[in-house]
């Protein structure tokens, strides 16, 4: 582990975070997704400003594409919330993994707040990586300002994506909606030091498609509790042993 | 007057029914430290739903993604798999190296 960062003020913890974001590889990762993303609202005829805001309110890219194809082949409303708030799940345990890391003594519940609503996959995960690494007291505004930096480049490209969609060939928007599962295996794994996390991977990675190929309901919340259960029983279990 | 119906939906079946987890996340996190038992358990969870979401994204894939075949696209996730663990766990090489195959799978196997 490197050595501890500090800042000398908020603000300056905040561009930390910005920077972070800017350099790492979910900027090109973000970037292709939602180039992708404003190609498919485009094709769905949403505006690009109507895309900008649901990614700042809904900022997660599962449930996006889910409401623009959902309301865009005329779904039923409770339907498509149904699927939207399926693909969330995740988000709960995210945020309880997330701000024990950022809480320190004393810290008010309002600071937690826009952490809570920034939480989504690329956010965590680099959170859950570079956090440790960052004073804490510097956690949350370096964490603001990771996402900020996330969200913005996501919100710019969905405008990039809407406008290029007229001339993608259907080989190149598939490539780009196939940046979102690798790039998420990938930094998944990366952070999978642990063996708990490993075999969460695995398994997940192995019952979520069964499940949802045998119809099974609420395919993701059974994934999560059987997968993350099995890896928390044998880490337990390991522990024990040694 | 523009329609507002759209964005009336964004917020209604967009934003409600997913920042309501966000939002029991942070009254569930209260008081937790990040080496509980329960924390530990959570990440395990999110993992596997994670995992879950990938999975699915490739073997289940709409829009532009299911016009390529899902063999060129299994292979193509293993290949960058295989290359993220040669390169020293480089999501940038992974990612690269998927999208790489994925490409001139769906060139030469066009369904």
């Amino acid at each position: 582990m490197p050595k501890t960062a500090t800042f000398s003020s908020p603000a300056a913890a905040f561009f930390g975070g910005v920077r972070s974001a800017l350099t790492s590889v979910f900027f090109l990762v973000l970037a292709g997704t939602y180039i992708g993303m404003g190609a498919l609202a485009h094709d769905f005829g949403f505006s690009p400003v109507w895309l900008a805001l649901s990614t700042v309110l809904i900022w997660a890219a599962p449930a996006q594409v889910i409401l623009i194809s959902a309301l865009g082949t005329g779904s039923a409303a409770i339907e498509a919330a149904i699927a939207v708030t399926l693909s969330a799940i995740r988000l709960f345990p995210m945020v309880v993994a997330l701000l024990p890391l950022l809480r320190q003594p004393g810290t008010r519940l309002r600071a937690l707040l826009l952490p809570t609503h920034f939480t989504s996959v690329s956010m965590w995960v680099e959170s859950l990586r570079l956090l440790p690494a960052v004073a804490p007291e510097w956690r949350i505004a370096f964490c603001n300002g990771l996402s900020f930096g996330y969200m913005s480049t996501a919100a710019a490209f969905g405008f990039v994506g809407s406008y290029l969609a007229a001339g993608l060939p259907p080989l190149f928007a598939g490539a780009l909606l196939f940046l979102t599962p690798m790039s998420f295996l990938m930094s998944t794994a990366r952070n999978a030091v642990a063996l708990i996390d490993r075999m969460a991977l695995i398994i997940g990675l192995i019952i979520g498609p069964l499940l949802a190929l045998f119809h099974v309901g609420l395919d993701l919340m059974w994934t999560g509790i059987v997968g993350g259960t099995i890896a928390y029983a044998v880490h337990r279990f390991r522990e024990a042993a040694a | 007057m523009a329609d507002l119906t759209p964005y009336v939906l964004l917020v209604l079946i967009g934003f409600l029914p997913n920042e309501v987890w966000r939002a029991l996340g942070l009254v569930m996190a209260r008081g937790l430290d990040e080496d509980s038992e329960i924390v530990v358990w959570s990440r395990a969870v999110a993992t596997a739903i994670l995992a879950g979401v990938i999975a699915k994204l490739i073997i289940f894939s709409g829009g532009a993604l299911a016009t390529i075949p899902l063999s060129v696209r299994v292979i193509a996730a293993l290949c960058g798999f295989i290359a993220f663990l040669c390169a020293k766990r480089s999501v940038f090489v992974g990612v690269l190296a998927g999208e790489a195959a994925l490409l001139l799978g769906g060139y030469l196997f066009a369904g």
